[in-house]
């Protein structure tokens, strides 16, 4: 960190003061120093990378991140022995720079739909790539507006006739040297977006673009020269890759809403204002319940996520052996279960983040706040690498499946694992809703419980709308589409429920025992405010009395009391340095007015005193009147 | 046409064209809208075609050349500030302007000023000899009012104020036109005669030259910076270094400091906050129903033409508004649009009676005005920000594009949930007005007719017994009114018991504010649904378009019950199953509604250009347009210097030394 900040060559002028064209040279320009200085300090280790690239780019994205991110690494996966020799040196070196295109104008989440084509032509040993339509544009990759000579382009493969689905294919796309987009391709980048300024996500289109047979990525499925085609064997393969990607989001939730944190809690400890007590000096906002009310909840998700992050990555490091040695066994429910969190998190840290900026008032608005950066740089997550809602549905498809394994009397293991209490309660005639729980409010492990018997009961609920349906209905799909609500519900509430039970088994690896205190107040604060969001559910279900759910109310008010004195340290423990913020409401030493003022003065209508619109425009138009 | 889109047409269960009618309060009313958007869209220079793509200077500069037109452009057509026109201008606009603070500037001299202030100063603003501004908030303080800090101090021998901005968080930060622009302003400082402090005041103060614009001696200003929108806006600081204004120059209508220095006021003091209580009201439609109101139409277009994903194998790709979890998304927020549109009718009415007493000096209904623009304001911005958030969401990927409209769309109406009183803190005055007239009622004292019924406390169950039994409005109504009554009472109930036990009452107030926020949310949810319902109801003789209102009613009123869940089964009001019925009920909407969403968001009648979005245009056209329209973007036009200066040699791998 120390090695980024302190050098001289990554310093630049306040990035919110330049335009997109400024901004994207700058990310260029730091990414080509960037490569050179890795390499010079001989840093190779992707997580060490990793934190390089996010001091660099103080985790903002840069024109490079597909190239490093998804070029390179799918190389290494899908790439045959000899063309990893023709194409992974050059690639190392940035000769070839490239991007990885798959979404289109038509289609993202649904891959199936995608619409470009790759037909084989096995007289030239040659595919003939196409965009047969405006919609089969593909539409969104990163750094392919401008920065990249090379794309792998996933594409319908048609070869004899047939078309056998979707697969990579390295395309050229400029022209090493003059960097001018080859014929046969149109090329360039799709405009403003909300956030991403640095980045040049692209367009691709292709018109009877031909390459070379061993263009096609054949590392599993291949064609071979008379156009034969042959089948990869396992299609559960590319889990891996997406398994990991949604663990990088889930930490990136963690992340950014710690970020928010950081500003907002100490923008409310330096903020004073109105008054509490007649006569006395003006208060810090933190020390209003409201203000309390709004942040403290969400420091603890910030904490809760970072620990689902860290399990879902050691998770994945875990079974990835296993992978490697083709036992696919856990990929499903692994799978499952980060899409839902990817959602449940991304969704989360979305709107936390805005409430952050809220609590900050009006400066929040202000791009000196910081906080818009963060938000603008977060939110696409709630769609990319998988819409949100249809995460859920995925999460719910695999509950529903678990689900039907237990009623048929198998047993599930794993975090559905609870599901199994429903068989043993259809022993004893019971609803599962009826079931009682006794539910000690002041015991995070006594809330799991109550999260658990939650999920179950939604699950449950939505299963039985779907029989319902189904029982109605001739169409399987018509059913599904008319329980989605209750199924994403079900699927909210059993990420919500790992959630609360990561959290709370980490408490226990807490071996100080000052920090285990904060720790349990936190956790406990997460639990029972997610109680009093969703009583609903609690008390339909007879989890919780209606007397409980006053106590729930009660505590969540008194926790956010006892956490007061240490909010500060709290996020100070996040460890972000100010230039990584990026904020001047979230600085470390809290001197915001004086520096809100000298940041506004650098503003580009300050440049000159009187502003050009003046004699333009104002002038004569007093005269005229 | 996009074929999907036109089928989405000819099944309209009503007449759109009527609907809009009786949207705008009659026929006349649409004809006269049209012909001011038809004037405005036709001339290039209101023309926002490229506004995605240009940058702070180059936004102000086309919002300051478009507010200089508007005054030709007035003239020209005839227009006037009093005409029926006016309204429908900043409409036409999309606010995309400047000197809208010159605007508010002149309001609150008109209702802040004596008759010879108003002489002096309005013809000077209405003819643009000056641009004014409206000076309020300041970096250490915003809605906080008497936490301001700038000082006005009588000075006897000259007969002047002299204003101060004694440290840096007193510095004024924020006001629109004020960065670059204005030549005036209203600034609110506390007045201090022979020492002594009588409150917050407002002065209007020169702070640029009439002749070449320049800073006048003691005046420090400019521009605040980049913000999340609003790049149009040159918001700006202020400082002030014994800058002296006349003893005329401060707005004495209700209050005047005479020559010998004795204060003397008429009326209440918070009068000089009616100026605010105006401006809340008149941004919900503007600022707050009007954006959701477009984000609605683009979001809800785009998903009939949008084909993702096969909801029966063989079949062609489904619209993605035929899936029911994007129904539950855009649905809601629609019936939320025309919920808001109804409750600001209410409440323009409700003022427009109240502002005629306060002329007649007569400001017994300000307390209630106040509580109900202060509630109404944070409501309706937070949630119609809420739902263009969604409808954002909702688009996939495209909707982060700035050329989907959605996003400036969203970073602008987020804003006003700050402006003009943060939302927490005028719901906590609101809060404090229901638990003042809930205690009257216990007590048996009168108290405004909005809350009468706080008095009538019938604890007892919900009737419903069965689905459709939640299909009426008289149901559901007094489910909401249920709610916030226990709400309040509940609350009350418990500052009063924490009174009792010793605790000051500042502290009880801050250790009840959660409850209070509830409270007064619920209060402002319980009068929207009741007023949807009076409205559906007097529709009784357009039967086509009240039956579709009356589905969006009882949309509104049952996702309200179905997403906050606890509320209402919390004291059994609504049994576990009754809320199963009020899923089922809710649902079962969704597939109803979902057949006229398209007519339905039609009816708003927003033209392509006013929606200023790729994805949400009439015709359904969208790949095409988003296609030809990125094209369009200045990093395509010319060769990226990026390339020559870092790309190249990083290329030509002239780092192979590595």
């Amino acid at each position: 960190e120390a090695l980024v900040v302190n050098d001289p060559d990554f310093q630049h002028e306040d990035l919110n003061f330049l335009s997109r064209s400024q901004r994207y040279e700058q990310a260029i320009r730091k990414s080509s120093l960037m490569v050179m200085k890795l390499r010079e300090y001989g840093i190779a280790d992707p997580e060490e990378i990793y934190w390089f690239k996010s001091f660099v780019h103080r985790g903002r994205p840069e024109p490079l991140d597909l190239h490093l991110g998804m070029f390179l690494p799918t190389l290494l996966t899908q790439a045959t022995p000899e063309q990893q020799d023709r194409f992974f040196m050059p690639a190392w070196n940035l000769e070839i720079i490239g991007t990885y295109a798959q979404t289109e104008m038509g289609h993202g989440t649904h891959l199936r739909g995608l619409e470009t084509t790759a037909t084989y032509d096995p007289a030239t040993q040659e595919f003939i790539l196409n965009s047969p339509t405006v919609t089969s544009i593909k539409w969104w990759p990163g750094g392919l507006g401008k920065t990249s000579n090379h794309a792998i382009v996933l594409a319908q493969l048609y070869t004899q006739g047939q078309c056998k689905g979707l697969h990579a294919f390295i395309v050229p796309i400029r022209q090493l040297g003059t960097h001018e987009p080859l014929p046969g391709i149109t090329v360039g980048d799709i405009g403003p977006k909300f956030g991403y300024d640095e980045m040049d996500n692209g367009y691709l289109k292709m018109d009877n673009f031909r390459i070379p047979r061993e263009n096609m990525l054949m590392k599993y499925a291949q064609v071979e020269p008379d156009g034969t085609y042959v089948k990869p064997l396992s299609d559960k393969l590319t889990y891996g890759t997406m398994v990991f990607i949604r663990s990088l989001i889930v930490g990136d939730s963690a992340r950014s809403l710690s970020r928010a944190c950081t500003i907002a809690i100490r923008y409310s400890a330096v903020r004073h204002q109105s008054e509490l007590k007649p006569g006395e000096p003006e208060p810090q906002i933190l020390d209003y319940q409201t203000q309390q009310y709004k942040l403290f909840p969400l420091l603890a998700t910030a904490y809760a996520f970072h620990f689902v992050g860290a399990y879902i990555k050691d998770t994945y490091r875990r079974i990835s052996g296993d992978i490697n040695e083709g036992d696919l066994s856990e990929l499903p429910e692994l799978h499952a279960l980060t899409a839902g969190l990817k959602a449940f998190t991304s969704w989360t840290a979305n709107a936390g983040i805005e409430e952050c900026r809220m609590a900050c008032g009006g400066h929040g608005y202000s791009r000196c706040s910081g906080i818009p950066d963060i938000y603008v740089t977060f939110t696409p997550s709630c769609t990319y690498e998988g819409e949100n809602t249809v995460m859920m549905l995925q999460t719910a498809r695999f509950l529903v499946k678990s689900y039907t394994q237990v009623s048929s009397g198998q047993r599930v293991t794993g975090t559905v694992s609870y599901l199994n209490d429903l068989s043993r309660q259809r022993i004893q005639p019971q609803h599962v809703a009826a079931r009682t729980v006794t539910v000690r409010i002041n015991d995070p492990v006594s809330l799991v419980e109550a999260y658990k018997a939650r999920a179950a009961r939604l699950v449950e609920a939505a299963a039985k709308n779907l029989q319902a349906e189904l029982n109605h209905r001739k169409s399987k799909e018509d059913a599904w589409n008319r329980t989605s609500v209750d199924l994403v519900r079900a699927s909210e509430a059993h990420c919500h429920y790992v959630v609360v039970k990561l959290f709370t088994a980490k408490l226990s690896e807490i071996s100080n025992a000052a920090v285990r205190a904060v720790m349990t107040e936190l956790c406990l604060l997460y639990a029972l405010y997610g109680i009093s969001k969703n009583t609903g559910d609690f008390l339909q279900a007879g989890i919780l009395t209606n007397a409980q759910i006053t106590q729930v109310n009660q505590r969540v008010k008194e926790l956010l009391a006892i956490i007061r004195p240490n909010a500060v340290v709290l996020v100070d423990s996040f460890d972000f340095h100010d230039v990584h913020l990026g904020s001047v409401l979230g600085r470390y030493d809290g001197n915001v007015y004086e520096n809100m003022f000298e940041w506004a003065k650098k503003s580009p209508l300050n440049k000159t005193e009187v502003h050009e619109s003046f004699h333009k425009h104002l002038k004569p138009m007093q005269a005229k009147l | 046409m996009n074929p999907d889109l036109a089928s989405e047409r000819q099944t309209a269960s009503f007449s759109v064209e009527k609907l809009t009618a009786w949207l705008d309060g009659g026929v006349e009313h649409t004809r006269i809208r049209r012909a001011v958007v038809e004037a405005i869209e036709c001339d290039p220079v209101f023309s926002r075609e490229n506004q995605y793509f240009q940058s702070q200077n180059e936004r102000y500069e086309a919002a300051v050349r478009k507010a200089v037109h508007l005054q030709k452009k007035m003239h020209e057509m005839g227009w006037t500030e009093n005409g029926p026109e006016f309204k429908y201008i900043y409409r036409a606009l999309s606010g995309d302007i400047a000197f809208l603070l010159h605007r508010i500037f002149t309001r609150s001299i008109s209702v802040l000023g004596s008759n010879k202030q108003i002489a002096k100063w309005i013809p000077l603003a209405t003819q643009f000899q000056l641009i004014g501004s409206y000076a309020q908030t300041e970096l250490g303080h915003g809605t906080y009012l008497q936490g301001l800090e700038t000082t006005a101090v009588f000075d006897i021998t000259t007969q002047e104020f002299t204003l101060n901005t004694p440290k840096i968080s007193a510095m004024k930060w924020w006001p629109g036109d004020m960065g670059r622009s204005a030549t005036h302003t209203v600034v609110f400082a506390q007045l201090y005669i022979h020492g002594k402090c009588y409150g917050v005041h407002p002065f209007i103060v020169q702070i640029r030259s009439l002749q070449d614009h320049s800073l006048c001696p003691g005046i420090t200003a400019g521009d605040i910076g980049p913000k999340m929108n609003f790049e149009h806006v040159d918001n700006g600081y202020l400082m002030l270094q014994n800058v002296r204004v006349p003893r005329e120059n401060m707005l004495n209508k209700f209050c005047e400091v005479q020559p010998d220095g004795t204060y003397v006021r008429w009326g209440s003091q918070k009068i000089n906050y009616f100026t605010m209580t105006t401006v809340r009201i008149s941004l919900i439609a503007d600022e707050a129903v009007i954006p959701l109101m477009k984000a609605c139409t683009i979001a809800i277009r785009y998903s009939v033409v949008r084909r993702q994903s096969k909801l029966k194998p063989g079949e062609q790709e489904a619209k993605i508004l035929d899936y029911q979890t994007q129904q539950e998304k855009l649905l809601p927020s629609l019936a939320a649009a025309y919920a808001f549109h109804f409750i600001n009718d209410y409440l323009q009415e409700l003022f427009d009676k109240g502002y005629k007493e306060i002329q007649r000096k007569n400001f017994d209904t300000l307390p209630e005005l106040h509580a109900f623009s202060s509630g109404f304001k944070a409501m309706v911005t937070q949630y119609c920000t809420s739902a263009v958030e969604i409808c954002l969401r909702a688009c996939g990927g495209h909707g982060y594009s700035l050329l989907s409209g959605l996003p400036s769309l969203y970073t602008r109406i987020v804003a006003s949930c700050i402006y003009e009183g943060e939302n927490t803190i005028l719901l906590l005055q609101t809060a404090r007005f229901l638990i003042k007239c809930f205690m009257a009622a216990s007590a048996g004292q009168p108290v405004p007719p909005s809350v009468t019924y706080l008095a009538a406390v019938k604890p007892g169950k919900c009737p419903a017994t069965n689905t459709s039994d939640f299909l009426s409005p008289d149901i559901y109504t007094e489910a909401y009114q249920h709610v916030a009554v226990r709400l309040t009472g509940s609350t009350a109930a418990k500052l009063q018991d924490l009174i009792q036990s010793g605790v000051k009452k500042h502290d009880a107030w801050n250790q009840c504010s959660v409850q209070l926020v509830q409270a007064a949310k619920a209060h402002c949810h319980y009068i929207t649904v009741k007023n949807f319902a009076e409205t559906v109801e007097k529709l009784k003789t357009k039967a086509g378009i009240q039956k579709i209102m009356k589905h969006l009613c009882d949309l509104f009123a049952l996702h309200g019950i179905f997403s906050n869940g606890g509320v209402f089964l919390h004291d059994g009001y609504i049994s576990g199953a009754q809320m199963d019925m009020v899923t089922a009920s809710y649902l079962d909407l969704l597939a109803v509604i979902r057949k006229d969403a398209v007519p339905l968001v039609d009816a708003f009648d927003f033209t392509d250009k006013s929606l200023n979005s790729a994805l949400g245009s009439y015709d359904g056209q969208v790949y095409q347009r988003l296609y030809e329209w990125a094209q369009k973007s200045p990093t395509n036009k010319q060769m990226s210097p990026a390339y020559e200066r870092y790309l190249k040699p990083l290329l030509h791998n002239t780092l192979s030394k590595l």
